[in-house]
């Protein structure tokens, strides 16, 4: 196999992992600090996958879902996109809005905003959360936004991967506010040359 | 309901008709279908990268359009289609979303659509239609039944090449 990914250690996985945990804490955090809502977080999922399957960690390619992509610059490049099925974006604008649950059926172009603002404070405090940790410095992009089928966004992300290797590592949280019925994802995807700066600065070689 | 077969990316199915070959959520990548009308025989390819030479060797030609559409036309042609007679439409290769300084990545749409009609020309296979660029997602399917070759968005309607 010519994918170094498929030759990581469990250590490394589990630094990973832990790095994913810190940053989407972090975010977490913020998030639930926006909304003034509860933001339940799972742990977060190290998985390296054919990339062909990734969009079936998000409901399947034609899922529709709203991205909010940003690419990482700095010491370990990668991208980070935020994904959040329609109806999920759709209540988190209504909370950001101060509108009633079930108000917002179309992105309108201050929603649009809205939400990649959401996405860059989230890409902040996880990157912010992985400079402590690991004191690599790392800058998100300007964030950019679309809607569309999870398929179509995901490439965005994949071919890049794609020019290395036939697997992906993608690091993912799933956030939760429950009551109102919001969920995400969020994945940062760090380019393959990138893992071993990573995985060295925690001191996993 | 005619049998469904699903293609995921980087990857490529043949069959012969009735039967419908489909692949959801293109984005960048390139849904190539080939299609031999007289014995309803065809395929459908979903490239994500124009060319395998400039990039680490893969172990999936169908990832690539230089190496996965000499492949489909292979496998076509080993089913029974005739070289002569095989017809090609293409759709995807969309730039999903728009930065200001877009990388040669970015851009990689535009360029898989290109390597994708270079391709087809080279293997002297007749391109019929094509439904490419945009900013937008595309499911594409191909009918084994009459060759129809049917492109799906979300709010750019349908369409049939």
């Amino acid at each position: 196999m010519s994918d170094e990914v498929l030759e990581l250690s469990a250590t490394q996985m589990d630094a990973l992992k832990e790095i994913g945990n810190v940053g989407a804490g972090n975010s977490a955090t913020a998030l639930s600090q926006i909304i003034d809502r509860k933001i339940e977080m799972n742990v977060p999922e190290v998985s390296i996958v054919p990339l062909g399957d990734v969009p079936d960690l998000v409901g399947g390619p034609d899922a529709m879902v709203v991205g909010v992509f940003l690419r990482v610059y700095g010491e370990a490049p990668g991208n980070i996109l935020f994904l959040l099925p329609k109806e999920s974006a759709f209540y988190l604008v209504d909370t950001l809005m101060g509108k009633s649950h079930g108000d917002t059926k179309n992105l309108d172009f201050m929603d649009e905003s809205a939400l990649m603002e959401i996405g860059n404070i989230l890409a902040g405090a996880y990157l912010n959360a992985l400079f402590n940790f690991t004191k690599l410095t790392l800058l998100p992009s300007i964030p950019a936004l679309a809607v569309d089928m999870a398929g179509a966004i995901l490439s965005v992300v994949l071919v890049q991967l794609g020019q290395m290797g036939d697997h992906a590592l993608v690091i993912e949280t799933e956030f939760l506010a429950e009551e109102d019925g919001i969920r995400g994802h969020f994945f940062l995807v760090p380019d393959p040359g990138s893992l071993d700066t990573i995985l060295s600065a925690v001191g996993v070689e | 309901m005619p049998e469904l077969i699903r293609v995921g990316m980087a990857d490529y199915k043949v069959s012969r008709g009735p039967g419908i070959i489909i692949s959801y959520g293109l984005g960048s990548c390139i849904g190539i279908s080939m299609y031999d009308p007289q014995t309803k025989i065809g395929g459908l390819l979903h490239i994500m990268l124009p060319d395998s030479t400039q990039s680490k060797a893969s172990e999936n030609p169908a990832k690539f359009a230089d190496t996965g559409l000499p492949l489909m036309l292979k496998d076509i042609v080993q089913l029974g289609a005739l070289q002569s007679r095989v017809v090609a439409k293409i759709a995807g290769g969309s730039q999903m979303f728009a930065f200001a300084n877009a990388t040669d990545i970015m851009r990689v749409g535009a360029r898989n659509a290109e390597a994708a009609k270079n391709i087809l020309k080279k293997l002297n296979i007749r391109l019929l239609a094509e439904d490419t660029g945009g900013t937008y997602g595309r499911t594409v399917q191909i009918d084994l039944d009459t060759g129809v070759y049917r492109v799906k968005t979300i709010d750019k309607g349908e369409k049939e090449l």
